[in-house]
């Protein structure tokens, strides 16, 4: 039979496991809190690269510069969210003078924030590069070429994509970055 | 984006041009009486009028013995009904068919069962797909059909048996890990009672395999890695612990021949693709394996080439035809390359020979063939290699790429979906293998597609005598590649989409010349069928672009081509049939 649960199965799995992992050591590999989608007081940490792990404060990034790929980290438990390649987010400073309304006030100093994965079919946003159709740089898919703007909302402006990346509101507090609240919009690909 | 309203005004549009009932699209046909068990004794010999394994008979030629629908009266064919799947991507599964009833899979893991004749849905079956799942190639290649089941293989990795009468799971096997880059596209090869699938994902660095189930109850019951482990041989072809993730990928259904109970099983590319990350010649992959269905024991293989650094798959598993030449006959191997060569084996029980190979596109990496073995002699000027760019032709998707080629047994000629003038290039770069991401060995936006310069054409199908190498005829496409497989049919026909201007046509097999085309919904990378119910003939095939043919399509509209990305994409099912 298919054995994948259902949702409301594993929310009511999560909800025991959570339960009962009260007292589990922080970071875990089976921590059910490290698939937990980000939350609002998350921080961010680097998810790749010689920095992996380490905190991201809004000087690491800069206007110009590719986006950087993150993981949400429950800063109070300790607990790094990469138990679930949906809660992967690119970070990106632009110019916020180029933000559009409904960017601009998810967005902290310029920085923006949206999940990693594609719209489309659920692969990976890997790639920073100039639009196929216009001279901004934008986020793209290299699996089907897909391309998001991050100046607004990553509305998809190429490609199979059919809605745009989940947004996540950012905002500077005592000098860190940190995720004002849960993703808008859908994570992960279309199913059918 | 606007792909879904497109897609339906597409097909709305279509629909009012074909004479299709739309009502039919909601109409039930009600269940399924009088099913006709698929018993070992109708795959080795099916019917002339039915389509039950992926190229409809165990020696992949993609030929129809069904000449109703011919050279003479194919200028009157017409839609006869459509069914519109509600599914995007790439449409690549043949429509099978057994005894009037036609099964459909399409991206996303659905299967959908009709009438043959009238286009009424019995039933539909939606895979429920994990939401983290990472799907490369969106796509799938058809069900395996056995007895009174069908056999689906999903892209997160699963086997799953459905009742054929109403669609209901009867068992579901997990083949693999999805989250390490493992995943399923192929159409399942059933000989006796075994249920055979192989396994995607050679650009994430896994270890490829064939594996064979139990058709009834889904145990499995044996699985032969592409790459042979410690002690095997073929492992000292590898350097370290290369082979570990080596590719070799077996994405694509096998062929089977029946007399000496061998299946031959293409394998794809090495991982990641620079060879310098990989030195040595590789085994198995871009090979042919001989495999006993019964054990999974490798008994001989072929390589088409070593050391692959391109990218080039040789998964589309070789035709068995029977060849007379030089004065002796013999059974051979047909397969037109994704390496750019078209290769003649000869098959034994125990070995496969090279006969003859020739290139049938333009490259500059073979500097020629060595006759004794049939090892290609590389040019390492364009063998991708670490920290410089370098360019190949054709690209990574090769002189054919997946698509099926088909053989007549009039004609006596192989049919060949090739692309010329197509470059590809990339620079090398070691980069860390992490378990489900994307291992390419070069970053994904360094892979380019280019066009040689003077170009006159991309596609091109072409018909070739694999008796004597010589190109027969050849029909050019200006503005397209050619993504599609081709079908043969005893009415003297060549069937084929495949291009960008949503095409299906029909060519005189002897010829070459265009008797009948028809503009459809979407582009057709699917295989076209023949079939007959009540004594009519249809022709049947899927239009739904997606996967590598859009990512081409992508390449040319940013090339300077002239050409626009615009193919819409959303499936729909047509069947023609020569109008009364």
């Amino acid at each position: 039979m298919n054995d994948h649960p259902t949702r409301r199965s594993v929310v009511l799995g999560t909800l025991v496991a959570c339960a009962s992992v009260t007292g589990a050591a922080a970071g875990d590999e089976d921590d059910p809190r490290k698939e937990k989608r980000p939350q609002k007081g998350d921080l961010l940490v680097f998810s790749e690269g010689e920095r992996a792990g380490q905190t991201i404060t809004p000087d690491d990034l800069k206007v110009g510069e590719p986006p950087v790929h993150a993981w949400p980290k429950d800063a109070a438990n300790a607990i790094v969210r990469d138990g679930s390649r949906l809660n992967e987010v690119l970070l990106v400073r632009l110019d916020p003078n180029e933000l559009d309304e409904d960017t601009r006030p998810r967005a902290a100093g310029g920085i923006v924030a949206y999940s990693a994965i594609c719209s489309h079919a659920g692969c990976p946003v890997t790639a920073w590069i100039k639009a196929t159709e216009g001279n901004d740089e934008v986020f793209k898919c290299m699996c089907h070429n897909s391309e998001y703007d991050p100046r607004r909302g990553a509305q998809v402006v190429f490609g199979p994509a059919p809605r745009r990346l989940a947004a996540l509101p950012l905002v500077i507090k005592d000098g860190a970055l940190v995720i004002a609240a849960p993703f808008i919009g859908k994570v992960g690909g279309q199913q059918g | 984006m606007t792909i879904t309203s497109k897609t339906i005004k597409q097909w709305l549009l279509s629909s009012t041009v074909a004479f299709t009932c739309v009502a039919a699209q909601t109409a039930l046909a009600g269940p399924i009486e009088n099913y006709s068990p698929v018993t070992p004794a109708r795959l080795e010999n099916p019917e002339p009028g039915n389509w039950m394994l992926y190229r409809r008979t165990y020696d992949g030629q993609g030929y129809s013995p069904l000449d109703q629908i011919n050279t003479t009266n194919v200028k009157n064919m017409v839609p006869v009904w459509t069914f519109a799947t509600g599914v995007i991507e790439g449409h690549e599964a043949p429509p099978l068919v057994n005894n009037g009833v036609m099964f459909i899979t399409t991206p996303m893991g659905q299967v959908i069962a009709l009438n043959a004749k009238t286009g009424d849905q019995y039933w539909r079956y939606k895979r429920e797909l994990p939401e983290d799942l990472f799907q490369l190639h969106p796509t799938n290649r058809g069900v395996g059909l056995w007895q009174d089941k069908l056999y689906l293989a999903t892209t997160d990795d699963h086997l799953v048996a459905l009742d054929a009468k109403t669609g209901k799971v009867l068992w579901d096997k997990k083949v693999q890990d999805y989250k390490k880059g493992q995943y399923l596209t192929l159409m399942p090869l059933i000989v006796d009672g075994k249920v055979i699938v192989g396994g995607s994902g050679g650009e994430f660095g896994v270890r490829g395999y064939v594996v064979a189930y139990d058709a009834e109850d889904g145990k499995e019951l044996w699985r032969t890695f592409t790459i042979p482990g410690e002690g095997e041989p073929g492992h000292d072809t590898w350097s370290g612990d290369d082979w570990k993730s080596g590719g070799g990928s077996a994405w694509m259904t096998g062929t089977y021949d029946t007399d000496t109970k061998t299946v031959y099983w293409g394998v794809g590319n090495a991982a990641p693709w620079p060879g310098g990350l990989h030195p040595g010649d590789n085994l198995y992959t871009s090979s042919v394996i001989a495999l006993d269905p019964a054990t999974g024991k490798i008994k001989t293989h072929f390589q088409y080439h070593q050391n692959d650094s391109w990218d080039w798959d040789e998964v589309d598993a070789p035709m068995l035809v029977d060849l007379q030449r030089d004065g002796r006959s013999f059974k051979s191997l047909i397969h037109p390359g994704r390496d750019a060569i078209f290769w003649v084996l000869e098959r034994t029980p125990e070995r496969i020979n090279y006969v003859n190979g020739w290139t049938f596109v333009h490259t500059d990496v073979w500097k020629g063939i060595e006759p004794e073995t049939g090892r290609p002699i590389v040019d390492p000027a364009h063998k991708p290699t670490l920290g410089k760019r370098v360019d190949f032709c054709p690209s990574l998707w090769g002189g054919k790429d997946w698509p099926s080629a088909a053989y007549s047994q009039k004609t006596r000629f192989v049919y060949v979906p090739a692309n010329e003038n197509f470059c590809g290039g990339f620079t090398g770069e070691k980069l860390p293998l992490v378990p489900g991401q994307l291992w390419l060995g070069t970053k994904a936006e360094d892979i380019g597609l280019t066009v040689r310069p003077g170009a006159d054409h991309f596609g091109e199908l072409q018909a070739w005598d694999p008796a004597s190498g010589k190109k027969v005829w050849s029909h050019n496409f200006p503005k397209s590649q050619l993504f599609g497989s081709v079908t043969a049919t005893a009415g003297d026909l060549v069937l084929v989409g495949g291009t960008n201007d949503r095409m299906f046509r029909a060519f005189h097999a002897k010829t070459g010349e265009l008797l009948w085309e028809q503009k459809t919904n979407s582009g057709i990378m699917g295989m076209p069928v023949a079939y007959e119910v009540d004594g009519t003939q249809y022709i049947a095939v899927q239009s739904g672009w997606g996967v590598d043919a859009q990512r081409i399509q992508d390449a040319l509209a940013k090339g300077n081509t002239g050409l626009e990305d615009n193919v819409p994409q959303g499936g729909v099912v047509w069947v023609f049939a020569v109008k009364k």
